[in-house]
């Protein structure tokens, strides 16, 4: 069953503009609370060890300093099994910038000169934070993030490699990055016993979080099992979100902070942003990858081989094992394929879920090994890849919901003015600069999580209300739910009212891997025509029927993905390497769009971060002190207004008929995948240079 | 000590400011206006743009006693009664906001760009802009927004 056109397809103006645009839309920490208390975290300065003496003395004498809570103070967390969340529960020092205290305080500016009048004594352990691919102490992770296998290995690479007419044999690096969503990490808590918003009974401890969060309802069940209370007892509020892309996509250690620090003002909200500094140590990075990527092919360019093995860094404290080389398992057809993942357990700050984890930093190795492969064979870059495009999935040989990436290529390729790319690098050439153009593939999986709820509820004049306890982090949820809604209903836009944010709401899954639209949308779908079957176009006033997500049995039939071209010109001054990117173009493959206007939003913010990621964003950690020393905006550069220039997405018009009640795949995270990889080529049409580690500097280009 | 300045129009005071206490701090925590942003606090990212006696600045860099006795304008205060400014309009219409949190010291930002030059190349927008960062929406439409809404400024002055 597919829902009828009408709203769903047609740009409409995001809901939730115009408070937005008046400043009126309040974010986690604008929310107006009565007599807030202010807190300030004490991090740790050593990257291992342990914390031997801390003396608050002289904080607390800080006027308006209500209390200095360290280990010793804190209340024991019922659960502590995820390691990140058992914040302030032992003396153990596990990486630079942990939380060893917090300070609570009348104004901010006293709780934050308290924090600093904190004195920790340590005893230090020798600490290991560098990640290279020879080190003792590489292992196999028993899964890596989605649940994929860690290895995987079919026919023979090393003796395809051996026959192979033409090979590619090399090692490609991205550095650790960071999320940076523009909000910081914010919780605002605050425990009562009943009364407040948080409701319920007197004499029951109730926890409620203003939070900035992917998904109300995880922080809501993982905070109710780390306090140990039943998940009615906690209510997280989050209707407005700065942002997230895979940062807010779980509770991380702030949000245990925040609800320890209330514990010691109850009934008194404690407001907790992250600065920006202290994100670079507290709210997840994208791991540093070293990735080896072998293919084997035929002088016609025909894979015969194609291998994918990544070593990457997790935390000592916690595992996040990033799917680097799960992509190249669909990629291309070749019949002999191998893909391994190896982490090193660091003593830094615990990586986490960035923008299409997986896929962006594995296909800045993978596309760059098949641009060079193109070069050794002597073919056109889209040539190579429209040769080796599978008719099944290689993987799990089942049929493609719908694999349109050639057509998302050819039709790129057209409107780019592709023909005019030098078949020989480094020989065109405008003024002092030196012009080239690149092209890399994109993919993204097409995930829809089970557990949300929809509950559609009629007033009696004409206006429905649907209530779900998803997220907008940016990405226009909050639009395309209401779109979806009044089709699912047959009734006008400005007839729907959605509530998400709150979990109070119907259960909803997290604001991540591209699947909002499709699992919340879908249940949505599923609500709406229940409660078409059961009150008909005339419901009563009160009317309210609800549904799950329902079940999706195509997903276990087909292999869906989404697919997409990403096209890049750059120059490059001969004199000073300066590389600047005039255009980019992505043409997308993702079933139906639902909203052109913020689809189109999602995916050049996706393709700008992807050219960030390919010039400028670098977290540089410091191995003698475990310290990530460009903290902040003034040196992890993520790109400006001024670095773009002419950043264009186009998709096809089309649905999967496969994809739910939508046909719509998702496109949060695809828009990032492949980008840096197209520029890297297109560098290299216009130099000659072939850069393999990330960012792309100009020192790199002067030889 | 006492701090009073001019906001959107409106005298306001704040007792009790602490030598070193921002003009965005007194702004969002005293005086109700929490629209312009933090995310950075150090000047680098544009989310805090308010006008200083029609200056934009970074409100996180400037002691609120620096304030005293001048005209403080933030993105609440950029409609003109219920009509908001073009830049507003044109922001919400070209899909220029996402996540909304860059949004506000944006429009503060380009507003006073539009106001100083009527027809603004696209190089004088980016120049005008490139010191407020936005994660999500790639430019391209606050661009265009830019465009529009100084297009019309233009035709209707």
């Amino acid at each position: 069953m597919t829902v009828r056109r009408g709203a769903v397809g047609a740009p409409a103006p995001r809901v939730e503009g115009l408070a937005k645009v008046t400043g009126s839309a309040a974010y986690a920490y604008d929310r107006p609370v009565a007599d807030p208390v202010y807190a300030c975290p004490v991090q740790a300065t050593i990257a291992r060890g342990r914390v031997v003496a801390i003396d608050g003395g002289a904080a607390a004498g800080v006027e308006g300093v209500l209390a200095v809570v360290t280990h010793r103070e804190a209340a024991r967390l019922a659960d502590t099994a995820d390691a990140e969340l058992a914040v302030l529960q032992s003396d153990a020092v596990a990486f630079r910038g942990q939380f060893v205290g917090v300070v609570l305080a009348e104004t901010p500016e006293a709780a934050r000169q308290a924090a600093g009048l904190v004195r920790v004594e340590y005893d230090e352990e020798p600490h290991d934070t560098e990640l290279r691919a020879d080190r003792a102490g590489l292992y196999t992770p028993e899964q890596v993030n989605g649940g994929f296998a860690p290895d995987t290995d079919e026919g023979d690479v090393d003796a395809a490699m051996e026959a192979a007419a033409v090979t590619v044999d090399r090692i490609y690096t991205t550095p650790m990055l960071f999320n940076n969503p523009m909000e910081p990490h914010t919780s605002v808590a605050v425990w009562g016993d009943g009364g407040d918003e948080g409701g319920g009974g007197p004499g029951e401890a109730r926890l409620t979080l203003y939070d900035s969060t992917q998904g109300a309802h995880v922080v809501r069940s993982t905070l109710a099992r780390v306090f140990g209370l039943p998940p009615e007892r906690v209510r997280v509020i989050s209707p407005y979100v700065g942002g997230g892309f895979g940062s807010k996509g779980m509770p991380h250690a702030h949000n245990v902070l925040a609800g320890l620090a209330a514990m010691a003002v109850p009934g008194r909200p404690v407001k907790l942003a992250l600065t920006r500094q202290q994100m670079f140590s507290l709210a997840g990075h994208r791991t540093p990858t070293i990735q080896r990527v072998r293919l084997g092919a035929g002088a016609d360019g025909r894979l015969t081989a194609v291998a994918h093995e990544v070593v990457e860094h997790t935390s000592a404290l916690k595992e996040f094992a990033e799917q680097t080389a799960v992509g190249a398992r669909m990629m291309y057809a070749a019949p002999n394929r191998r893909t391994a993942h190896r982490l090193a357990a660091l003593d830094v700050p615990v990586p986490s879920w960035m923008r299409a984890p997986g896929e962006a930093p594995g296909f800045f190795g993978l596309e760059v090994a098949m641009d060079e492969l193109a070069q050794a064979c002597g073919l056109d870059p889209v040539e190579l890849r429209a040769r080796n495009e599978p008719e099944v999935d290689p993987e799990s040989g089942r049929p493609w919901s719908g694999r349109h990436l050639v057509r998302c290529l050819r039709e790129g390729a057209a409107r780019f003015g592709w023909e005019e790319r030098a078949a020989v690098p480094g020989t065109r050439r405008a003024g002092r600069e030196l012009v080239g153009l690149g092209v890399a593939a994109s993919t993204y999986p097409y995930y829809r999580f089970p557990g949300s709820r929809a509950v559609v509820g009629y007033d009696g004049s004409g206006r429905y209300t649907v209530r779900i306890g998803a997220a907008d982090i940016g990405t226009g949820a909050w639009t395309v739910l209401t779109q979806i809604a009044a089709d699912a209903l047959e009734c006008p836009l400005g007839a729907v009212r959605v509530e998400i944010g709150d979990s109070e709401l119907p259960p909803a899954t997290v604001a991540g891997g591209s699947s909002g639209t499709a699992s919340w949308g879908s249940a949505i779908v599923a609500a709406c025509h229940a409660f078409r079957g059961a009150y008909g176009t005339e419901p009563p006033p009160g009317a309210e029927a609800g549904a799950d997500m329902p079940r999706d049995p195509d997903a276990e039939r087909f292999a869906m993905h989404s697919f997409g071209a990403q096209f890049a010109e750059v120059r490059v001054d001969a004199d000073t390497g300066e590389i600047r990117v005039p255009r980019m173009l992505g043409v997308f493959s993702a079933g139906r769009i639902v909203n052109p206007r913020t689809a189109r939003s999602q995916f050049i913010g996706g393709m700008t971060m992807g050219l960030s990621m390919a010039l400028h964003e670098r977290g540089v950690l410091d191995h003698r002190t475990g310290h990530v020393v460009n903290h902040d905006f003034a040196e992890y550069h993520i790109a400006t207004h001024a670095d773009v220039v002419d950043v264009d997405a186009v998709w096809l018009e089309e649905e999967d008929a496969h994809a739910g009640p939508l046909g719509a795949r998702g496109i949060g995270e695809i828009g990032i995948v492949g980008a840096p990889a197209a520029i890297a080529n297109a560098v290299h049409n216009a130099t000659g240079v072939r850069v393999r580690d990330l960012p792309i500097t100009p020192d790199l280009l002067l030889r | 000590m006492r701090v009073g300045f001019t906001v959107n129009g409106r005298e306001e005071t704040a007792d009790d400011v602490w030598e070193g206490e921002s003009l965005l701090y007194v702004l969002r925590e005293r005086m109700g206006l929490p629209g312009s942003k933090n995310a950075c606090e150090q000047g680098e990212c544009g989310s805090c743009t308010v006008l200083l006696d029609g200056v934009p600045v970074c409100s996180c860099l400037v002691a609120a006693g620096q304030a005293e006795g001048r005209r403080v304008r933030t993105v609440e205060g950029l409609a003109e009664g219920d009509r908001q400014a073009p830049i507003q309009e044109a922001f919400v219409e070209c899909g220029a906001v996402q996540c909304g949190f860059c949004t506000p010291g944006l429009l503060v930002q380009a507003h006073d760009l539009i106001e100083r030059v009527p027809r603004p190349s696209d190089a004088d927008i980016r120049e005008a802009l490139a010191g407020n960062l936005c994660r999500c929406t790639g430019y391209e439409k606050i661009l265009a927004a830019v465009r529009l809404a100084a297009n019309r400024r233009a035709e209707n002055p």
